[in-house]
C-alpha cells in the first residue's frame, strides 16, 4: 500500500482539503447556494413579510375588519365608495369597512389556504407517487402492475381541467373554507404523484441502487434510504411553486362563490370576488387584494425557482 | 489445479424488445449474453475483454444475479445462484461484491463515507456494535489508502480516484471472496488508473480475493489478469492464460485486437502484421448465423463459418480455448486472410456506439502501462 505514488497522492489530497472541516452534505450545500442567490433572498423576504403580517396583522390593523363604519358614518352612498384618505389609507370597501385593515387581517386566511391545500396535495400525491414509484422501480412484475393501477387513477384526476375538478369537489362538499382547501389540494395531487413517481423510477435505475442491491440491502430499505431522498428535490420545488398557484386557485374558487361564505373573516380571494360588483365605482377594491396575491405568488415562485437551481446538481456553477 | 470458485455454465441473458401501443408485444430479443461458459479459480483474476456492446458488463451483472439470467447456471463455491431464493441470495451477497465503472454515479450523493461503508455491514449484521464497526471501517480506509477524516465527507467532495477508492472500500469492507470489477478504471485519468490497479492487486494479495475484471483496455487486463477471456457479440471466442493470449492469439478477432496494440519498438512496429476490421459490430438482436464473427473475419471460409457456430475447444495441450473452426490452419498460415467488404448494417444505434468504442480501444491501447 505504501508505494511512493500513493504517498504523493495522499499528500496532494491532504493539501487540497483542510482536515478539520466536516463534510458538507448536499442539503447544506444547497442552502449555502440559496443564500447567495439574489432572487432567493428577494423571494424569501417577500414571504417573510407575508408570514409576519399574517401572524401579527390583526394587531397592526388600525380598525376592526368587520366594523361597517362607512355605513354608520353615512359616507357610503349608492355608486360612491370613498377612496384613500389620511384616516383610511386604502379607503372603504363596499360595506364601509376599512380596506387596509381587511387586507392585513386577510393575509392569515390566505396563507392558511395556500399552505394547507398544498400540504393536502403533497401528502396524498407523495403517498401515491411514492408507492407507485417504489413498486415500479424495484417491485418487478407485480410492482409494475401496482404502479399501473395507481397511475391510471391519477391520470383520471389529471384529465379533468383543474378548476373544473375544484368546482365539482366544492359543489359536492358545499361551500366552506375546508372545501376550498380540499378542492385546491386535490388538484395538485396528480402533479405531485407523477413527479415523485417519475423521479423515483429514474433514481431506481441508478448505479448506486444497483450497488446497494449488490451489498445485500433490503429493497424496502433501498427505497426509503436511497431512492426517496434523492427524488425529493423536484417535489420540494414543486411544493413552493404550488403554494403560489394554490392561493390563486383558492381566490378563483372564492371568486366563483364557492369559498368561505362567512364574510366576517376577510380573505384576499373573497375580497377580490366581492369587488367585482364595484369595479366601475372603485377598481381599487379589486386591485389591492389582487396585488397582494400576485406579490405573494411572486415570492413563492422566486424562492421555488432558486431552490430548483440550488438542488439540481447540473445547474450548479 | 487450484480450486474453482465460480463456475458459469451456458449463461444466457436475453432482453425482450417490446413494441405496441396498448399491449406490449415481444418482437425479439437482444441476446446480450448468449451461452457463456467460464471458470474462475480461487485467488485468481479473470480478465474479460471485448468491445462495448459485446455483453461483458451484462455477463458480470448476471453472474452476481443483479440481472436475472434467461438461462444457464452460475455456481458459486458449490451454491447454485440462479435458483437461490431471494432471501438466501441476499445473504450470499456479502461473499461477492461489485466495483462499478463510474464511481460518482455508483455512490449515493446523500450518504457520507461512513454511512456508505456501514450500510453493507448493517445489512449482514457484521461487526456487532458501533465501535466495532468503526474499527473495521477505519481498517478498510487504511487498506484502500483513504484518510480517516474522509468518514464524515460526501462523495462530491472527493476526486475521481478517491471516489473509486470509496467504491472499492465499500466492496472490501464486507470481506468478500469474489469481486466483479466492471471497468474499474476506464472512468479515471490515466495517471490515476495505475494507482487503482495496483491497489486492486495489493488487496488481492492481502485478502486473497478472486476477481472478475471487465475492461476494454487490453493493457489493463494484461497487467492484472491470470486468465483472459475475449468476448464478441455475447459469446466467448477465446480464453487462455494472460501470457498465452498475448503471445499467441489464435482467434481472428483476438488477433485483430492484439494487432491494434502498438509495439514500443519502431522497427517491429513498422513490420508487424496489422489487421483492420471492416464494418460495424452486428446487432445482438439479430446476430449473424454460424460463427458470430464471420461477417467481419478476414479468414472466414465459405459455408462452414456461416453455417456452424463453433464452440470453445482446447487447442494444444494447455488451457487455451478457442471458438474457431480454422484456428490451427490460420496459425500455420494454411489459410490466408482476404479482404472483407464492409457490410453496412442498417440497424442500429447500438452497433454504431460499439464501433466507436472499438475505435477508441484501438487508438489508445497504451492505457496504464504500469
Amino acid at each position: 500500500m505504501s508505494t511512493k505514488s500513493d504517498k504523493v497522492d495522499r499528500l496532494g489530497e491532504l493539501s487540497a482539503v483542510k482536515q478539520d472541516e466536516r463534510g458538507v452534505s448536499l442539503w447544506a450545500e444547497a442552502f449555502r447556494q440559496l443564500r447567495r442567490n439574489p432572487s432567493a433572498i428577494v423571494g424569501a423576504s417577500i414571504l417573510l413579510l407575508f408570514v409576519i403580517i399574517s401572524i401579527i396583522g390583526p394587531w397592526l390593523a388600525p380598525y376592526s375588519p368587520t366594523d361597517t363604519m362607512g355605513i354608520r358614518e353615512g359616507v357610503i352612498k349608492p355608486g360612491l365608495i370613498p377612496g384613500p384618505s389620511a384616516e383610511h389609507w386604502l379607503g372603504y370597501d363596499h360595506q364601509g369597512r376599512d380596506e387596509f385593515s381587511r387586507l392585513l387581517v386577510g393575509a392569515r386566511q390566505t396563507l392558511l389556504v395556500g399552505v394547507i391545500s398544498t400540504l393536502i396535495g403533497l401528502t396524498i400525491g407523495a403517498l401515491i407517487g411514492g408507492i407507485a414509484g417504489a413498486s415500479a422501480g424495484l417491485g418487478g412484475r407485480i410492482g409494475r402492475a401496482v404502479d399501473g393501477v395507481l397511475m391510471r387513477i391519477v391520470d383520471m384526476l389529471l384529465a379533468l381541467p383543474s378548476l373544473l375538478l375544484a368546482v365539482s369537489i366544492a359543489a359536492l362538499l358545499g361551500a366552506s373554507l375546508t372545501t376550498v382547501m380540499i378542492a385546491v389540494g386535490m388538484v395538485s395531487v396528480p402533479v405531485f404523484a407523477r413527479l415523485l413517481r417519475g423521479a423515483m423510477i429514474a433514481q431506481s435505475g441508478g448505479d448506486y441502487v444497483l450497488a446497494a442491491t449488490s451489498l445485500g440491502v433490503k429493497k424496502s430499505k433501498i427505497a426509503f434510504t436511497h431512492i426517496l431522498p434523492n427524488s425529493l428535490a423536484p417535489v420540494i420545488v414543486q411544493a413552493t411553486l404550488t403554494l403560489a398557484t394554490a392561493i390563486i386557485e383558492a381566490a378563483a374558487l372564492s371568486f366563483l362563490g364557492l369559498g368561505n361564505p362567512d364574510s366576517s373573516i376577510p380573505e384576499w380571494g373573497v375580497m377580490l370576488a366581492d369587488a367585482q360588483q364595484y369595479l366601475g365605482a372603485r377598481p381599487g377594491l379589486a386591485i389591492y387584494p389582487a396585488l397582494g396575491i400576485i406579490i405573494t405568488a411572486l415570492g413563492f415562485t422566486l424562492l421555488g425557482e432558486a431552490m430548483r437551481e440550488a438542488l439540481d446538481p447540473k445547474l450548479r456553477k | 489445479m487450484t480450486e474453482v470458485l465460480v463456475e458459469v455454465d451456458d449463461l444466457k441473458v436475453h432482453f425482450p424488445i417490446k413494441r405496441g401501443v396498448f399491449l406490449d408485444r415481444t418482437v425479439g430479443h437482444v441476446k446480450a449474453v448468449d451461452g457463456v461458459d467460464l471458470r474462475i479459480e480461487k485467488g485468481r483474476t479473470y480478465g474479460l475483454v471485448g468491445e462495448s456492446g459485446c455483453g461483458k458488463s451484462t455477463l458480470g451483472r448476471a453472474l452476481l444475479q443483479l440481472t436475472k439470467p434467461t438461462g444457464g447456471r452460475v455456481n458459486f463455491d458449490g451454491t447454485e445462484l440462479t435458483t437461490l431464493p431471494p432471501k438466501q441470495l441476499r445473504q450470499m451477497r456479502k461473499r461477492m461484491q461489485m466495483i462499478f465503472q463510474d464511481p460518482m454515479s455508483s455512490l449515493d450523493p446523500r450518504q457520507n463515507v461512513e454511512s456508505i461503508l456501514t450500510e453493507g455491514l448493517q445489512a449482514h449484521g457484521i461487526g456487532g456494535d458501533r465501535t466495532e464497526r468503526r474499527k473495521l471501517i477505519a481498517k478498510t480506509l487504511d487498506a484502500v489508502g483513504l484518510p480517516q477524516w474522509a468518514l464524515s465527507r460526501y462523495p462530491h467532495e472527493f476526486s475521481g480516484g478517491q471516489r473509486q477508492r470509496i467504491g472499492i472500500a465499500r466492496a472490501v469492507v464486507l470481506n468478500p471472496e469474489l469481486i466483479v470489477a466492471d471497468e474499474p478504471v476506464s472512468a479515471l485519468d490515466v495517471s490515476i488508473q495505475a494507482q487503482v490497479i495496483n491497489l486492486l492487486g495489493d488487496l488481492q494479495e492481502e485478502l486473497g480475493l478472486t476477481y472478475l475484471v471487465i475492461a476494454h483496455d487490453l493493457a489493463v487486463v494484461k497487467h492484472i489478469s491470470d486468465t483472459v477471456g475475449v468476448m464478441y457479440l455475447g459469446g466467448l471466442v477465446e480464453e487462455a492464460s494472460s501470457d498465452d493470449i498475448y503471445r499467441r492469439p489464435l482467434h481472428p478477432y483476438t488477433r485483430a485486437l492484439m494487432s491494434a496494440v502498438p509495439v514500443p519498438d519502431p522497427e517491429v512496429e513498422d513490420r508487424r502484421e496489422r489487421i483492420l476490421l471492416a464494418g460495424d459490430l452486428p446487432s445482438p438482436a439479430n446476430p449473424p448465423t454460424g460463427c458470430r464473427f464471420h461477417t467481419r473475419c478476414p479468414w472466414a471460409q465459405p459455408t462452414k463459418c456461416r453455417d456452424d457456430r463453433p464452440s470453445l475447444r482446447i487447442i494444444g495441450t494447455g488451457t487455451h480455448r478457442v471458438a474457431c473452426h480454422w484456428a490451427e490452419q490460420i496459425e500455420t498460415g494454411e489459410i490466408r486472410p482476404h479482404a472483407v467488404k464492409a457490410e453496412i448494417t442498417a440497424d442500429g444505434a447500438g452497433a454504431k456506439d460499439a464501433h466507436g468504442a472499438l475505435e477508441t480501444a484501438l487508438e489508445t491501447p497504451g492505457g496504464p502501462v504500469v
